[in-house]
């Protein structure tokens, strides 16, 4: 009986929610929600200028996208990786963002009509200075580290960071991916399902370093005051991560759609993301990354494949790692 | 009135078959070999197998394949006869309702039957607080609440002094004749056979004779039975 | 007939509604799939790992429980009852807190390793199969030790007499009375923690050290996340289904029936023994409590300094969780009781109860979502999902819990209850319930626990406003707050830990014996 009644009380819910102003449906990771994460700032930053109710919808967009078809509710989707924009785009349901991108900012160029990023990072590997006197100062450094040097790293198969790291040492390695691997499986003292867990271990001490952003210090620089976080910074290069958004062709809002893309890349929207989100705008102005922020160390390379190569050297790319750590 | 009519039970390749009437207001002794088939009798009787060919009647009706607790009957077993985590009053009240709804009026009758088998405000006790002897009075008192015509007796007393037993039989036999109920009682004593049953009913070699006088088939035992009670 | 009818009408409807939740959501993938896809190498091997270190993980988990079982059924000691409780704490907690504490005592900088350090003595890892396995008995020890420890409390006392009467030694009384209870007993334990490990996903990977402790969970979710191959990840699902029938059709074979006889629920007797029994006992009970209570005295550590900065959304989501627990505890119970009432002579009851044990969460919430999608906005659903999946995923806990204890009940007054006609909800209140109130308070604290550490398994039904504590401190985790993070670890363990109290000592206290 119970369970009938809070039913009825859901119902009641979401009739209630229903009133005159239209409504801007935007699916987004987990994350982006939370208080913790960008969600709120940006539902309250569009809501002020669009005369209309945002609503995120939480959860794995794409797998979600992909089951839904041109039956979705989305009228916009945020927070996609560029692992998986070449299968999205395969499923024809988007249509193109409507922004310059030349105006972006970001350290690789960018040309792509239909999804749209907001924000970047790269990968680095962090670590605490106070307990490691002599981090390695490039990557090739880290793997001729001794063993008893130990890394956590995230699970390719189910962590987009993860991924990045297997394309990480494919742009540096190319061929030699396999020799390199070898030598850096017997610094992972394991490999974690997600960032989270894994930055855990880091920040427990489990681990000497692990695999994060180069833009991990900022958060413990300018919300903690903590500056014993740093990233390793690399000659041989990092490799570009970028979250995108993009509006879909069936949206029955398309005018509230375009004007959420043209909010991304407003000065608002760009000027908030770097403590909202702890990454780079995908434009930086003065004055959108506090100063400890901008102060971080910068990699001379950044490394990035686009999606069609990307999806190529995904699957091959993982059969070496995971013969490197089957021995 | 019970009548067996044509009744076969089998259990794997153990088979029973059972052709009689015993009267009612009756008391019958159950006797025979172990293992010949008395309390598998008795649980057909009450409803806990089913017959693989045959009736049960009770007064003509057809009760074969009536739930055991819908049967004309009580039965009180070798042991389990009440629920450990149920006061003795609740243990009785059962007998009077199973839904437990009891009034003052319920109340009344159970005092008066715990009074009538001896057991005057020990109501409040679990069972594991009474004796042997005091836990069968309690069963017996459930029976005489129940007031079902026909009583069946599975060596519920078996565990207890002879003394203590012969008290019990004497019991039964006061308030079967009060109530004018048929009895069924498994015994392996002729004593006892003879104190409290005119009638027997042998269970040997696969069948169930229809009741014979006691007195005489003590005295004239057929060979099993003979052998059984070892001349 | 009519009688038998509606004797199984109901738990055939909660086998139906069960075994539909599993199988209707699968058939409705494959479908979306066009079929099942083949496996791979690398998804027998994944499985050959899986079937490996759930076996052993079950064994050694059963293996340990029996001398601490024995060990607390036979000593009295002040505080024995609140230490069983705490004892029961690992098994209740979500995946990440527990990885979190044990990495505290056992990790590369634990408790362990340092005293190890300071004494000059080479250190461990818990990296490694040994790892996951370490970890899997540090889940499974207390149900182990639980199930165990009610097979022995349903030895009544009248037997144990009769062996003190017999002059039976412990070499006896294990021959002739515990034994028989442990043929009756473990194989459904050893079975609930095979079924429990087989679906390891974040423990074995995070603890295993790498893909090598691959276990089939992580390769559906693989196939549903990396290669979005849903004919494959639907073909692993059908090898857990069958993996999880094989494991309880050998299970009922190896179970024995219970052999006792009922007891008048007498006061058990004071266990004398030797001395050489009462330092096993004491060292069986002291290291159990070591082992499992340590990494929970880690975790509070680590986390109650940040209590206080945990803002109010972090409260919500403590009443959101809460509310669920409630809720699909009362649904696990109207479910487990006609189950485990019917289990023990309709071997499909007991089937469909164990089936939830093994359903992939992905490819359950993928499937209800497929089906539900073309009819109603998915969101509107989420609070009954959410409450359907995690009843469910608790039942087979409850079931096995209360199964024994149902063959008893049955065995000792199935003739006496109906004798006296007592049937329906007479007999449910007076018999059943009074009888089984013990498994029942523990089982309830079992599915009270397990929503509270439900993740949103159903992701794709989320609402995107209601939240659980678990997501929550995934979300800190994920805005690298760790300090908050383990504030809301600990809490969730409190929050959980108390619930299961709660419930466990109302079934005690229920419990006549």
């Amino acid at each position: 009986m119970k369970k009938t009644l809070m039913l009825a009380g859901l119902f009641v819910a979401t009739a209630a929610v229903a009133d005159e102003k239209p409504v801007l449906t935007v699916y987004a990771p987990d994350y982006f929600t939370s208080e913790w994460g960008p969600g709120p700032a940006i539902e309250k930053g569009f809501e002020e200028v669009c005369a209309c109710d945002l609503k995120f919808v939480a959860g794995d967009v794409l797998p979600r996208i992909l089951l839904e078809g041109d039956k979705t509710e989305a009228d916009v989707v945020i927070g996609l990786n560029t692992d998986v924009t070449a299968r999205a785009r395969a499923t024809g349901l988007f249509a193109p963002h409507g922004q310059d991108t030349g105006a972006l900012t970001l350290p690789i160029a960018w040309t792509d009509d239909t999804f749209l990023p907001f924000n970047w990072s790269e990968t680095a590997f962090v670590y605490d200075r106070t307990k490691l006197a002599n981090p390695p100062q490039s990557f090739q450094e880290l793997l001729d580290a001794p063993d008893s040097l130990k890394i956590a790293i995230q699970d390719p198969r189910s962590s987009i960071s993860g991924l990045a790291l297997l394309l990480w040492v494919k742009g540096v390695y190319g061929d030699k991916a396999p020799e390199a691997w070898a030598k850096l499986a017997p610094k992972v003292l394991t490999v974690t399902p997600g960032w989270s867990e894994s930055y855990g271990l880091f920040t427990d001490g489990e681990v000497d370093m692990v695999l994060s952003y180069t833009t991990s210090p900022a958060y413990h620089l300018i919300a903690e005051d903590d500056d014993t976080k740093v990233a390793a910074i690399f000659p041989e290069g990092h490799y570009f991560l970028t979250e995108v958004a993009a509006q879909l062709k069936g949206t029955d809002q398309p005018e509230l759609a375009q004007k959420f893309m043209d909010y991304i890349l407003s000065d608002a929207f760009q000027g908030m993301i770097a403590t909202a989100n702890w990454s780079y705008p995908a434009i930086i102005k003065p004055g959108f990354l506090p100063e400890k922020f901008a102060a971080l160390p910068r990699p001379d390379k950044t490394i990035f494949f686009d999606e069609t190569e990307a999806e190529a050297l995904r699957q091959p790319a993982l059969d070496e790692w995971l013969a490197a750590f089957a021995k | 009135m019970l009548t067996l009519d044509k009744l076969r039970i089998t259990l794997g390749d153990f088979s029973l078959s059972a052709d009689f009437t015993v009267p009612q207001g009756a008391r019958c002794a159950v006797m025979g070999p172990s293992g010949a088939g008395k309390s598998t009798l008795l649980a057909a009787i009450a409803g806990f197998l089913p017959p693989a060919a045959g009736r049960i009647l009770w007064q003509g009706q057809n009760i074969t394949q009536s739930a055991p607790g819908a049967r004309p009957l009580s039965i009180l077993f070798q042991d389990q006869n009440l629920f450990p985590h149920l006061s003795v009053t609740r243990n009785l009240g059962l007998g009077l309702d199973p839904k437990l709804r009891l009034g003052p009026g319920e109340h009344a009758k159970i005092d008066a039957a715990l009074d009538r088998v001896g057991l005057t405000g020990l109501g409040a006790r679990k069972p594991a607080e009474l004796s042997g002897g005091q836990q069968s009075r309690v069963a017996l008192a459930r029976a005489l609440l129940r007031a079902r015509p026909l009583l069946l007796l599975d060596e519920p007393f078996a565990a207890l002094g002879p003394a203590l037993k012969s008290d019990m039989l004497a019991l039964v036999a006061e308030i079967a004749a009060e109530q004018g109920a048929t009895v069924l009682m498994v015994s392996h004593d002729p004593d006892d056979a003879r104190a409290l049953c005119p009638q027997t009913i042998l269970v040997a070699e696969g069948t169930a004779q229809a009741p014979h006088a006691t007195t005489d088939l003590l005295d004239h035992p057929p060979p099993a039975l003979a052998a059984y009670l070892g001349g | 007939m009519a009688r038998r009818l509606r004797e199984i009408s109901l738990p055939a409807l909660a086998a139906a509604l069960v075994a539909g939740l599993v199988l209707v959501p699968l058939g409705a993938v494959v479908i979306r799939a066009g079929g099942f896809s083949a496996l791979r190498g690398a998804d027998l091997a994944a499985l050959r790992f899986t079937l490996w270190q759930a076996a052993l993980s079950a064994a050694l988990s059963c293996l340990l429980a029996m001398p601490v079982a024995r060990a607390l059924n036979r000593r009295r000691f002040a505080g024995r009852s609140v230490l069983i409780s705490l004892m029961g704490a690992p098994f209740i907690l979500p995946t990440i807190v527990a990885v979190i504490g044990l990495i505290a005592i056992f990790g590369r900088r634990g408790a362990l390793n340092a005293g190890l350090e300071a004494l000059g003595l080479p250190t461990l890892t818990i990296y490694g199969a040994h790892g996951v396995i370490l970890a899997h008995v540090f889940f499974n020890l207390p149900l182990a030790t639980r199930m165990i420890l009610h097979g022995w409390q349903a030895i009544p006392a009248e037997r144990m007499r009769l062996a003190a009467s017999l002059g039976f030694g412990p070499a006896q009384v294990q021959r002739h009375l515990e034994w028989p209870m442990l043929r009756s007993v473990l194989p459904g334990t050893f079975l609930a923690i095979f079924l429990v490990c087989l679906t390891s996903f974040a423990v074995a990977l995070t603890l295993g050290g790498g893909p090598r402790a691959t276990t089939v969970e992580l390769a559906i979710y693989q196939a549903f996340r990396f290669d979005f191959d849903l004919g494959r990840a639907a073909s692993l699902a059908l090898v857990q289904v069958f993996v999880c029938l094989a494991a309880l059709a050998v299970a009922s074979r190896l179970t024995a029936p219970p052999a006792f006889g009922a007891g008048l629920d007498r006061a058990p007797m004071r266990f004398g023994g030797g001395r050489a029994l009462l330092v096993q006992d004491l060292l069986a009970i002291a290291g159990a409590a070591a082992f499992l209570l340590t990494p929970i005295g880690a975790i509070v550590a680590r986390g109650l300094p940040a209590l206080p900065d945990l803002s109010p959304a972090i409260w919500r989501a403590c009443a959101t969780s809460l509310g669920l627990a409630a809720a699909s505890t009362l649904l696990t119970l109207a479910l487990a009781l006609p189950l485990s009432l019917a289990a023990p002579r309709h071997r499909w009851a007991e089937g469909a109860a164990m089936l939830p044990m093994v359903a992939s969460s992905l490819v359950l919430g993928t499937g209800l979502f497929l089906i539900a999608r073309p009819f109603v906005n998915p969101a509107t659903l989420a609070l009954p999902v959410t409450l359907l999946a995690n009843a469910a995923l608790s039942l087979p806990f409850v079931v096995r819990l209360l199964i024994p204890e149902v063959r008893v009940l049955q065995a000792d007054y199935d003739r006496l209850a109906a004798s006296l006609n007592l049937r329906g909800l007479a007999r449910l209140r007076l018999l059943t319930l009074p009888r089984l109130a013990r498994p029942l308070g523990f089982g309830a604290g079992l599915s009270a626990a397990f929503p509270m550490g439900d993740l949103g398994v159903i992701t794709l039904f989320s609402d995107g406003e209601t939240r659980t504590l678990p997501l929550a401190l995934f979300q800190l985790m994920g805005a690298y707050r760790m300090d908050q993070a383990a504030a809301a670890a600990c809490l969730l363990m409190t929050l959980t830990f108390a619930l299961f109290w709660a419930c466990d000592r109302i079934g005690h206290h229920a419990d006549p014996r």
